[in-house]
């Protein structure tokens, strides 16, 4: 058994028994995962933590799910200390949390895998939700693994890639016509109507606690510590509520010291409600329509937006917004320099680091860690067109030669 | 009889009309206000709405050629 001690309101506080619900029936506000902490401390410790298996099931105690995990092995990505990308930048101790490296390639697979294993404690058959890309994977991905039915919502116009990507992994694939608002509506809407787990919606608290083991690891990789900064991008901002979240349960069981990192937000300009907001010294974000070639941050209302705010000024930290031709240049200097392809989202990580950087916002020898979301295999065609071309060759030494004269003389002439 | 929950995001220049009232008067809808900000600047609200679903519909669609934005309660359904 898991050691959840039920649902809270963020907004009102009322409680609620454990139930695939995310909102408070008083207030209508959002609902999530509170634990026995007094028990988990009786039982948690770091040599358990490290004696344990190399996935999810490592922070169990500190995950809401009763029996066991559905494992297609997600979690205990690399942190990778980024010495090249760190000397262009001027910083000593940047770290990469590399999760391109999970099963379906992105972060995704920690949430939905708490999602569907949660979803089968609750009896459900089918997994469902709407996405432009990476939860489309992930859930189908895992819903193929626990033996269920799946059915994904994409707007129509999604790149074949990612269409691929998902449907590859045999959900109901529907491609829905409308923009980002009308794809919104209908899902709530269909949500409301079908009995099914739709993952980031009645099965949302749940879902959401997935997000902490990325805190969880990274503090472990670092020597139980949590980073001095830390830059997460932002869509519904589930992510860097619960890295935040986990890292205080972690000071709060003992396991690290008391949490002073710094939390960055990065997003791209062109879809940065939380970035308007915390420029403009709001406690509450304005939704957006958004507008940018990183569609898996395309998140126009963001349903923790207020509460990536409140840890925002509780931590002292700041808020990023990077323009589309500065996430293309991102996505190539993590991979010119580490060797990690990011998607978009890295693109926009990378950016953000690099113009917090440049206002040298981290001291020098500072631990700073990045949040690597997606690989970058799934938006091929945002780096495309930014790229030199292949050297076109004859099969001779001859043909070649004359190619590489040519190329760096046009390099020399570029300059 | 239907009941929706929704959220109205008011723009500053529909912060002074009683928008929520006239949807309830017009449309014949009950509205039951749950939690709401209003400033100068802007305001919203998260409320339930019942009544017919035909009538819900055209209300809400009223709403937005107001000006209004409504999104679901729960923020945007469509992640990455």
């Amino acid at each position: 058994m898991s050691f959840v001690k039920g649902l809270r309101c963020r907004e009102c506080g009322h409680e609620y028994p454990v139930a695939p619900t995310n909102v408070c029936e008083l207030c209508f506000g959002p609902v999530e995962v509170v634990y026995e902490y007094e028990a988990i401390s009786r039982v948690i410790s770091r040599e358990k933590i490290t004696r344990g298996p190399l996935n999810m099931s490592r922070y169990k105690e500190l995950l809401p799910v009763d029996g066991d995990i559905i494992d297609i092995g997600t979690g205990f990505t690399p942190l990778t200390r980024a010495k090249h990308l760190g000397k262009v930048l001027g910083l000593d101790n940047l770290y990469i949390k590399n999760d391109c490296l999970n099963p379906s390639y992105s972060f995704k697979d920690r949430v939905v895998s708490i999602a569907v294993s949660k979803a089968i404690e609750f009896g459900f058959d089918t997994l469902a939700c709407a996405s432009t890309g990476n939860l489309a994977g992930a859930v189908a991905a895992h819903a193929a693994e626990a033996g269920l039915q799946s059915y994904v919502f994409v707007p129509a116009d999604l790149e074949p890639s990612k269409l691929i990507g998902a449907s590859v992994y045999g959900p109901t694939l529907v491609a829905v016509d409308g923009d980002y608002d009308q794809v919104n509506r209908l899902c709530s809407e269909l949500a409301d109507r079908f009995n099914w787990a739709f993952v980031n919606i009645n099965i949302r608290p749940f879902y959401a606690e997935g997000s902490k083991t990325l805190g969880f690891e990274v503090a472990e990789q670092l020597g139980w510590r949590a980073p001095d900064y830390a830059i997460v991008p932002v869509a519904s901002g589930s992510l860097f509520t619960k890295v935040w979240k986990g890292w205080q349960e972690l000071h709060s069981l003992g396991l690290i010291g008391p949490v002073r990192t710094g939390m960055y937000v990065a997003q791209a300009a062109g879809s940065s409600p939380v970035v308007n907001a915390y420029e403009a010294g709001k406690q509450e974000v304005r939704p957006v329509k958004p507008n940018t070639i990183c569609k898996s941050l395309a998140i126009g209302n963001p349903a923790d937006g207020r509460y990536v705010l409140k840890i925002l000024a509780e931590s002292g930290g700041g808020a990023v917004a990077v323009s589309d031709d500065d996430i293309v240049d991102g996505m190539k200097l993590l991979a010119q320099t580490e060797g990690i392809f990011a998607e978009t989202a890295g693109g926009v990580v990378t950016a953000a680091l690099r113009k917090l950087a440049s206002k040298k916002v981290f001291p020098k020898d500072a631990v700073v860690v990045a949040l690597i979301t997606g690989a970058g295999y799934k938006t091929l065609e945002a780096v495309s067109g930014h790229l030199p071309p292949a050297l076109h060759i004859q099969p001779t030494v001859t043909s070649f030669e004359e190619a590489l004269q040519k190329r760096k003389a046009e390099g020399q002439s570029t300059a | 009889m239907a009941k929706r929950r929704v959220m109205f995001t008011f723009p500053p220049d529909l912060i002074t009309e009683p928008v929520i009232y006239t949807l309830g008067r017009k449309f014949r809808i009950a509205t039951n206000i749950r939690r709401a900000d209003v400033k100068e600047e802007r305001g919203w609200a998260v409320l339930e709405l019942d009544g017919k679903p035909e009538d819900i519909e055209r209300g809400l669609e009223w709403v937005r050629s107001k000006g209004v934005r409504v999104d679901s309660i729960s923020g945007d359904v469509l992640e990455g």
